[in-house]
């Protein structure tokens, strides 16, 4: 069986008559870093939060790190670095004053090490030099790395990142990804939060799709891509000849719009764009233009599309990123 | 698959002593970590320095203005500061008791939870994990050491300013016995102690109710205006009979320090009677706070 370092069944939270989470099964196996997707209002900061003992779920229940929450938190809690909903701190404090704040509230924080672990974490997300600021002098960005700051003030089995780039300039995205990699590569399960899709394809091994409260899609990151891979698309005058080689390369082609070329001669017109999955690799597809070619195909155009998680989180939770109320 | 673990009993990182033990059980960090923040802010200083600005503004009153004041007239104690500078502290604790005490009282315990709520820091301290239970706690401990600070402020800074612009000499009591310097000074830190125990009792309501909501200065209202209305309510002779149970009853009860010997059964009533807010209260808080959703 599959070590899940976060596990939940039939997980629901409803505010009022509203489900802001309906009967979720997240499966978060360890070691993996997981993408949590959804654009907003679809219930994500809310799972996180029952996850971290937070909110109360209306019903069902959540194991993590194979213990019950929020019934374990205290075993459970000092084993997970999380940022929850954006960075949040005392703005009077400085940056390292807040964290060693939050790490007097964890009673198994040593002491004794304190500082020092304050001063390695902030070293990580390069703020030594912005350590003794009170906080409200931080930028977004600043407050943002204090944050994963805090989430690794001690060795943790699992981070809940709610959106960690966020505010971020490309440099500190990238430190971020480049973090959240080499936690990854030290056996910490990691589950990100993101409505960033290019960001949670570069990262993760794993992603769930939350759509209005519920989970449309969850799995390895090929598994959500889908079965039909690759499109290729043909653009060609002689339609019918290059659906037959279509054919017989095994393919199902459908021919998708005749247009008449606009502003030229009759004998031109009717130019078509056929198009099919293509179950095969690249190089089968340069084998495909020589077959059109050797048949005479007038190739116009050729292309093939490689499916983004982009075009299945669409599909998934429908065009507009509408928030659902 | 089954990845490596890492530390799954955290207390496997390092041998633990068994005073480190203890110390982890209680969580004494999390106090010494709340003191430091409350009194290091600006606003509490702030408070603290107009709290003992109240006894230099009465003597500096009170000496500038030539007039001698009539036995009885004026504030209990008043009439008695020019002879003895040890009244200053008496005097501005009449005054400080009943509004401004309970005011910075207010604001600190009504505070403590919609504060972090509002900042969003609540739910790091959760996540860290504080404890529902043990942040109550802490919290509470805190604003209690607060209502002494403020109360020893007030009488610290009575007895300094007393003691520049009046003469200091023996004590003469409400009993007519004179006592000496230093049981003076003592009878002081008493009456210092007693208005601390008079406000516990709101310290625990303002905690409660802080848990309410996420608007710090809602709650810091709401807390200011429970011992107003409390000491209206002690003023209406037809209320008598729920007089005893008002938060405020004995809040001036601090004279009853100044016979030979102490009268000590207000200090004991009062006592008792913030226990009861603090059971009652601190129930109602946790309660509230246990199950709470933190959405902030």
């Amino acid at each position: 069986m599959l070590d899940l370092a976060i596990e939940t069944r039939e997980l629901t939270r409803r505010f009022g008559a509203h489900a802001a989470v309906s009967n979720i099964d997240l499966a978060v196996p360890r070691g993996s870093v997981f993408g949590f997707l959804g654009p907003n209002g679809s219930g994500k900061t809310t799972t996180i939060r029952m996850l971290l003992g937070l909110v109360q779920p209306t019903t069902g229940e959540s194991l993590v790190l194979g213990e019950h929450m929020p019934r374990a938190w205290r075993s459970v809690l000092p084993r997970v670095g999380a940022l929850v909903e954006g960075p949040a701190f005392a703005p009077y404090l400085s940056g390292a004053a807040n964290l060693m704040r939050l790490d007097a509230a964890d009673r198994d924080g040593d002491r004794r090490s304190r500082r020092t672990r304050v001063e390695t974490a902030l070293g990580r997300v390069g703020l030594t030099h912005a350590a003794g600021k009170p906080v409200k002098a931080y930028s977004l960005g600043m407050k943002q790395r204090l944050g994963l700051a805090n989430a690794m003030l001690r060795p943790r089995e699992l981070l809940i990142l709610d959106e960690p780039t966020n505010g971020l300039d490309p440099q500190g995205t990238r430190e971020v990804r480049s973090l959240i990699r080499s936690f990854a590569a030290d056996g910490t399960t990691v589950f990100v939060s993101s409505h960033l899709l290019a960001e949670i394809e570069q990262l993760c091994s794993h992603a769930a799709v939350m759509s209005a409260g519920a989970i449309v899609a969850q799995g390895t990151l090929d598994e959500l891509r889908g079965p039909d891979a690759t499109t290729v698309t043909v653009r060609t005058p002689d339609v019918e000849q290059a659906v037959r080689v279509l054919r017989s390369a095994g393919l199902e082609p459908t021919v998708a719009a005749v247009a008449a070329a606009a502003g030229s001669a009759p004998a031109a017109a009717a130019e078509g764009l056929i198009s099919a999955a293509l179950h095969l690799s690249a190089t089968d597809a340069d084998a495909l233009v020589a077959a059109l070619v050797t048949a005479g195909v007038r190739v116009r155009g050729f292309a093939l599309d490689e499916p983004t998680l982009e075009d299945r989180f669409v599909a998934l939770t429908g065009e507009g990123f509408d928030v659902v109320a | 698959m089954s990845s490596p673990e890492i530390t799954r009993d955290p207390q496997s990182i390092a041998p633990v002593q068994p005073r480190e033990k203890r110390r982890r059980l209680l969580g004494i960090d999390l106090v010494f970590s709340e003191l430091t923040v409350l009194f290091r802010r600006r606003r509490s200083i702030a408070m603290l320095v107009a709290v003992a600005l109240i006894p230099v503004l009465l003597a500096v009153a009170v000496a500038l203005t030539a007039q001698e004041l009539a036995p009885g007239e004026g504030p209990p104690f008043l009439d008695r500061v020019t002879q003895n500078g040890l009244f200053v502290g008496f005097a501005a604790m009449i005054i400080a008791i009943p509004l401004f005490l309970p005011l910075t009282v207010g604001v600190v315990a009504g505070d403590t939870i919609a504060g972090e709520a509002s900042q969003g820091t609540l739910r790091y301290l959760l996540v860290a994990p504080a404890g529902r239970l043990r942040l109550l706690v802490v919290k509470f401990i805190g604003t209690v050491a607060w209502a002494l600070a403020a109360t020893l402020t007030l009488v610290v800074s009575g007895l300094i300013i007393g003691s520049i612009l009046f003469p200091v000499g023996p004590v003469t009591l409400l009993s007519g016995d004179v006592v000496g310097l230093g049981e003076s000074l003592g009878r002081v830190m008493l009456v210092a102690l007693y208005a601390s125990i008079s406000l516990v009792g709101l310290s625990a309501v303002g905690l409660f109710i802080s848990t309410l909501t996420d608007v710090p200065v809602g709650a810091m209202a709401a807390t200011v205006i429970v011992p107003i209305v409390s000491q209206i309510l002690d003023a209406l002779p037809q209320l008598s009979a729920v007089h005893p149970y008002l938060l405020t009853h004995y809040w001036l009860g601090f004279a009853d320090l100044l016979r030979n010997p102490i009268e000590w059964s207000s200090f004991t009533s009062n006592a008792l009677l913030q226990l009861g807010y603090i059971v009652v209260f601190g129930s109602l808080a946790y309660s509230r706070f246990a199950t709470k959703s933190i959405l902030s």
